[in-house]
């Protein structure tokens, strides 16, 4: 019978969460490396028992791990990330050049084919890569290296990449999201890499069309349609239908759109996935009701969905790392918040139950669906 | 032997107990002592000090004979006390002051 595996990081901490195909009862282990940020936890899809993790603390700096039993036993891996040859410099806060430095591991994402090939990104903004199961790290210089990295600056959470989605289809195209650069897309597996933020409009900027500069906080991806993409960004809810040539607005009737988490249905390629947050000043649900917003039709037409979720006195925030969806048949929906909820639908979203309340603030949440 | 005590986190990841013991050869300094350190736990590489300036990280800091080293120069020889064994050097993560 199938299983499934959710991977949820916190800020003091990993916790795993297993159940089988009914994802009604739960079992919850952790915390692993107890204390510690665990920005994202996230397992490889050739290997699932091969995880990957990034633990950081304002204290000791980062460090990787890697666990080859599903999380049993953790090793700690290459903790080196150094930028390739002179890092240079972006934009700080007031404009002036600050020197690239890095600071912690916001995002794993392992290959699609190797187990022992994992992607970073980092703040300040770059993309590492192990080919050795993290024995060693090294940049993939072009993405900074394009034109546009002396122009980016920070939003008020850092410079991170955050997202990172690998197309099934062709093995050189990647797509990644960096706050508050935008998106960029590679064609050659990661050796060069063009901004892809046509069509999006950011009021606080200069030139509010500009070709980086935008606060994207989330890109995901249908894997049987990997040229459209869906976006949220720190206001807007985006789309493209060719690979971030174009994009554009699908908020339709949200209640805000402004929020940090956007997933895409297991099944149905048109079937996506909101957390409506009230505003970038007030970083919690509108009404203090926690909703998720569906659309069946890719964007503009959109159902809150409550049943089973706080809809009075709720004041949790969802960032950009906290949903994830699992494929079984019908699709599981996952989120955590930073109240330490991970809320789960067995039902794409119809209804939802907590499989835990009270861990520390949610940071990321992954899930793996076992044979 | 020079005795080096880490904070709990750092204990954790090398999985050790209790004090480190440790062989340094010739001047002990606070630079010696992280080498010999490093060197027998490499997985605290970049956890004290960085791993391109090798500069202490900011929230750490070195004590030993109840006295403040952190902004002594890491070559500067460490009292006699902590290169006999008679007392021990301490690395501390520093008082976060509430936030975490």
């Amino acid at each position: 019978m199938s299983k499934v595996r959710v991977l949820v990081g916190t800020r003091k901490g990993a916790f795993i969460l297993e159940s089988d195909g009914k994802r009604q009862k739960w079992d919850v282990s952790g915390p692993h490396f107890a204390g510690w940020e665990m920005y994202h936890v996230k397992g490889s899809p050739v290997d699932p028992n091969r995880l990957y993790a990034s633990q950081s603390s304002g204290w000791f700096g980062q460090l990787m791990q890697r666990s080859n039993d599903g999380g049993k036993t953790w090793e700690p891996v290459d903790n080196k990330f150094v930028y390739d040859g002179v890092p240079g410099t972006h934009q700080w806060y007031d404009g002036k050049p600050h020197p690239w430095e890095f600071k912690r591991v916001w995002h794993v994402e392992p290959s699609l084919t190797d187990p022992d090939t994992v992607y970073a990104g980092v703040e300040d903004a770059a993309l590492f890569r192990t080919t050795d199961g993290g024995k060693s790290w090294n940049e993939l210089a072009g993405l900074r290296g394009h034109g546009s990295g002396s122009r980016w600056q920070p939003g008020a959470g850092g410079m991170g990449l955050h997202t990172m989605l690998l197309d099934p289809s062709d093995p050189n195209r990647m797509y990644v999201a960096i706050s508050a650069a935008g998106t960029f897309r590679t064609d050659d597996g990661g050796t060069t890499w063009k901004p892809i933020n046509k069509g999006l409009y950011s009021q606080f900027l200069p030139e509010p069309t500009a070709e980086v500069g935008h606060c994207v906080h989330r890109i995901a991806m249908h894997k049987s349609r990997p040229n459209v993409l869906f976006m949220q960004k720190h206001w807007d809810v985006m789309r493209t239908d060719d690979a971030g040539e174009q994009w554009r607005e699908v908020s339709g009737n949200l209640p805000t759109d402004f929020g940090f988490v956007i997933d895409v249905h297991a099944h149905e390629p048109e079937t996506i996935y909101v957390v409506p947050i009230k505003s970038d000043s007030e970083h919690f649900p509108p009404e203090g009701k926690l909703r998720v917003f569906r659309s069946k039709t890719g964007g503009d037409e959109w159902e809150p969905l409550t049943k089973g979720l706080p809809q009075s006195d709720c004041y949790v925030d969802v960032l950009r790392e906290a949903m994830a969806i699992d494929s079984l048949d019908s699709c599981g929906v996952y989120f955590g918040t930073t109240g330490g909820q991970v809320y789960a639908s067995a039902d794409a979203g119809d209804s939802w139950m907590p499989i835990v309340r009270d861990l520390p603030a949610v940071l990321s949440v992954e899930v793996q669906t076992l044979a | 032997m020079i005795r080096v005590v880490l904070p709990a986190h750092l204990r954790t990841l090398a999985k050790i107990s209790g004090e480190v013991e440790l062989e340094v050869k010739g001047q002990v300094t606070q630079r010696s002592i992280l080498d010999a350190l490093e060197a027998r736990y490499p997985m605290l590489q970049g956890t004290i000090r960085d791993h391109v300036t090798q500069e202490r990280r900011a929230f750490v800091r070195f004590f030993a004979c109840q006295e403040d080293l952190s902004h002594e120069s890491p070559d500067v020889p460490l009292p006699d006390a902590v290169g006999s064994g008679a007392e021990p050097f301490l690395v501390v993560g520093a008082i976060a002051g509430g936030i975490y």
